[in-house]
């Protein structure tokens, strides 16, 4: 019965999305103000039936109802509990009821925290939600209902959840991506209103830009914890493999961050409104775009959901309606949206437009990248395949350029600059020169131009930085109390800026330094890795909740001292009839040891995958880095309700 | 002003180019690959089984009914993926799978079947990959379907899942019904 609650209740919340579709919007360009205050109670009311539904689809999993197709296709009695309820969003059913209800979270949030905000742009931006909650909605409803039952002959157990799915990183990696994907639709929400009103003030930047920086770093967090994922489960020690789902999650996080950018300008100088808007239409249009290629099954990619192309077809038309509809309206009405003010070649403004080029420069050739199999099969011109190489040689020049941009941008003034900032530059230039070429001498005794590369560029944001803060303080009397009472944004600035230079260093260093060998050991033998030695002492049987397994045993010394030991194992799923590598790794700041379990050879020993990889954790430090940047930047004291409340009535 | 107006169009122009291509792509399958040798006879070959080295295997002991030439390798973990399929396959669905063993060695592969249940009739092997550059390999795992006169009538490229095998299954049960 609980299921047919689920499907029930899903029904009532697209029928309450319509009515929030259409009620605020006829009252806010009535100007009726009753109609417009039915936008809250309505999103409320959304927001309860799909937690409902979505909670009707965990209970389902729980009570391991295996009479619901989706549950028994996901999920076994054996099935340890928490990936039982992590197997809710396990494939493709459940991940889109996630997708929607979490599309009910955000509206809920901006109709909580949004009191002090002008009713008619309210009304606005919780009807273009509630729009796009009618989309989703059908999509779930007549495609991929997760309630639908096998009657009468049920299987007595489920399929199981697939063995790459069953881990703490399924837990989390899909619901952040999702929040930083769905979040972009307030941005999109705010830009649609903005657009049928034709109002587009520094208030209206102020009211979109915290929202736009949480789902960043959502997107930033989803992405990095895809790739830690991806690093520790695959089994090969790769961290980004630009698969064309990948590819799908750093599009809109590329945009995005122009967005925030941009949304900076329009708020504090009130330019490029015309290309906030677009931006903020991208940001989400690209995620509609990477929920087409992921369930659509156009590209070939690791992510294999059940694919199906009535769904294709259902995505792509909600695409075609959400983004034409979207970009007409931009086209149509843009011209009404004024910039307030100029300004000069050689000023921040500029800089920032430059950081917004390059990112979109990146995200195009991103995108072009992974749909030119497409586009090539589609004119009848053959079958190929993009690889690394093709997105590595733009990627590493104009992320260089990128990042030497942020220095430059944030040394910078508004409006217009003086001479001055170019000495400061080339100072600080020639300093991050000499510390990258120090670089690979401290850690490697030995010259490498990328190692020296990505040294100096990580200097340049950390002095760039750095004298950003001097400057900040320069006139105050108590420096270190001023630098205390600097604004929060500026310290999610600073960090995120950081965060970047943190990346690029484990980037740089793990692509450079990585130590890769692949052997074939038996037991008692003992390999040796820079200062660490490995002894491969037994192989044992262990048998887990719904896999038996092969788990090697390695004895490791630093400096002939015992350090640890590590013990990768090889499973097989016995109820998916699938064998996984769980690799086994010693993390640390600096380097990650490695050990994979390859195949049984003959006479007992085996195949054995080593790899040392430096730095490799500073890739995924400088995305948390960005994301408390982020973070502290929404969270900045301008956006408290008093002092939007107050800004209001000076306006 | 005006071509500034029309410049304000361009973003949807794009995207308007942009959805068709996404469009026709729903149309084809990126894991399709078209074979010069569908409509073909099946390439002449002599190598020897992969179960008793000394017996040689023709084009002649291909069987004499629709059948699936799969190509797989113990180094290819997507074989591993597809492994169950072929045995439901030649379990529940009685169609018999001819194994061509491909740029492999013998005592991994022989291991494997012992290891993993052998779904094939029987296995070619072919440790230097001669008869799959005849055939075109592109890569394991790959699946022919070939049918009673020993023409090739399908090719799929990667591992068989559930929804491709209705597919294939349905040409099979076709050229049954012709033979």
């Amino acid at each position: 019965m609980i299921p047919e609650f689920g499907t029930f209740s899903l029904i009532l919340a697209l029928c309450l999305s319509i009515a929030l579709a259409v009620v605020p919007l006829v009252g806010a360009s009535s100007g009726n103000a009753q109609l417009m205050g039915y936008a809250r109670p309505l999103t409320a009311g959304v927001f309860a039936l799909l937690t409902f539904s979505f909670g009707c689809l965990f209970y389902a999993f729980w009570t391991d109802d295996f009479s619901v197709q989706y549950v028994a296709n996901h999920s076994n009695t054996a099935l340890p509990l928490e990936f039982k309820l992590s197997a809710v969003w396990g494939g493709h059913e459940g991940s889109l009821l996630l997708w929607l209800w979490i599309l009910a979270c955000w509206t809920f949030a901006v109709s909580i925290f949004s009191k002090e905000m002008p009713q008619e742009i309210l009304a606005r931006v919780l009807a273009v939600m509630g729009i796009i909650i009618i989309g989703f909605g059908l999509f779930v409803l007549l495609t991929s209902s997760p309630f639908t039952r096998y009657l009468p002959n049920f299987p007595a157990d489920g399929a199981d959840l697939n063995p790459l799915l069953q881990d703490p990183g399924l837990i989390f990696h899909p619901p952040m991506l999702y929040m930083g994907y769905v979040g972009f639709s307030v941005a999109f929400a705010f830009a649609i209103a903005a657009l049928l009103s034709g109002k587009l003030d520094a208030a209206w930047a102020r009211w979109s830009r915290p929202w736009t920086n949480v789902a960043w770093v959502f997107l930033t967090l989803g992405i990095a914890l895809g790739s830690w994922w991806a690093y520790y489960e695959l089994g090969w020690g790769g961290w980004w493999f630009w698969d064309p789902v990948e590819n799908a999650s750093f599009m809109p996080w590329l945009i995005g961050t122009a967005l925030v950018h941009s949304l900076a300008v329009t708020e504090k100088r009130g330019v490029f409104k015309n290309w906030t808007l677009l931006l903020a239409i991208f940001a989400f249009s690209l995620s509609l775009l990477g929920t087409f290629l992921v369930r659509s099954g156009v590209l070939t990619s690791v992510h294999a959901f059940a694919t199906d192309p009535t769904r294709g077809m259902f995505v792509l038309v909600l695409l075609a309606i959400t983004v034409g509809g979207s970009l007409l309206l931009y086209a149509l009405k843009a011209p009404s949206v004024k910039s307030d003010s100029n300004f000069t070649l050689v000023s921040r403004e500029s800089f920032l437009l430059v950081n917004n080029i390059i990112l979109t420069v990146v995200c195009i050739t991103v995108l072009l990248g992974t749909l030119y199999p497409l586009i090539v099969d589609a004119l009848g011109m053959g079958k190929l395949s993009v690889g690394p190489p093709y997105f590595n040689a733009f990627f590493v020049p104009f992320m260089s350029l990128l990042t030497l941009f942020i220095g430059v941008g944030t040394l910078s003034r508004w409006k217009r600059n003086g001479g001055q900032m170019w000495r400061t530059l080339g100072v600080i230039a020639l300093l991050c020169v000499l510390a990258g070429i120090a670089t690979p001498f401290v850690y490697a005794g030995a010259m490498d131009w990328w190692g020296a590369l990505g040294g100096g560029l990580m200097a340049w944001v950390l002095f760039i930085s750095f004298r950003d803060v001097m400057n900040k303080v320069a006139n105050k009397t108590d420096k270190l109390a001023a630098v205390f009472k600097l604004s929060r944004a500026f310290w999610g600035m600073v960090l995120a800026h950081i965060g970047v230079g943190i990346t690029i260093v484990g980037i740089t260093m793990v692509t450079i330094y990585n130590d890769e060998r692949d052997l074939r050991m038996a037991i008692g033998d003992t390999m040796t890795l820079g200062d660490y030695s490995l002894t491969f002492t037994d192989v044992r049987k262990i048998e887990g909740p719904n896999f038996i397994s092969d788990q090697g045993v390695f004895e490791v010394t630093l400096d002939g001292r015992p350090y640890t030991t590590l013990a990768p194992e090889k499973r097989f799923y016995t109820t998916t009839r699938q064998i996984m590598t769980e690799a086994a790794i010693d993390p640390g700041l600096f380097r990650d040891l490695y050990v994979a379990l390859g195949e049984e050879l003959e006479d007992g020993a085996w195949a054995v995958r080593f790899q040392f990889k430096p730095f490799v954790r500073w890739i995924w430090l400088g995305a948390i880095f960005m994301s408390i940047g982020g973070l502290l930047a929404a969270m900045d004291k301008r956006y408290s309700r008093k002092r939007m409340g107050a800004a209001k009535a000076s306006s | 002003m005006n071509t500034r107006r029309a410049l304000l169009f361009i973003p949807i122009i794009l995207a308007l180019v942009l959805g068709a291509f996404l469009f026709k792509g729903l149309s084809l399958n990126p894991r399709e690959l078209p074979s010069a040798l569908v409509g073909k006879p099946f390439p002449a070959f002599e190598l020897s089984a992969l179960q008793d080295q000394a017996k040689q295997l023709t084009k002649v002991d291909l069987p004499k009914q629709p059948h699936l030439v799969n190509i797989w390798a113990t180094w290819c973990p997507s074989c591993k993926v597809e492994h169950p399929q072929l045995l439901s396959i030649a379990r529940d669905d009685n169609i018999p799978i001819v194994g061509l063993n491909y740029k492999d060695t013998a005592p991994e592969a022989q291991k494997w079947l012992r290891v993993y249940e052998n779904p094939y009739v029987f296995n070619i092997f072919d440790p230097k990959g001669k008869l799959g550059f005849d055939l075109g390999v592109y890569g394991a795992p790959e699946t022919y379907i070939v049918d009673a006169k020993g023409i090739v009538r399908y090719r799929h490229a990667g591992p068989i899942d559930v929804e491709t095998w209705k597919t294939m299954r349905n040409i099979v049960r076709d050229l049954e019904r012709e033979g």
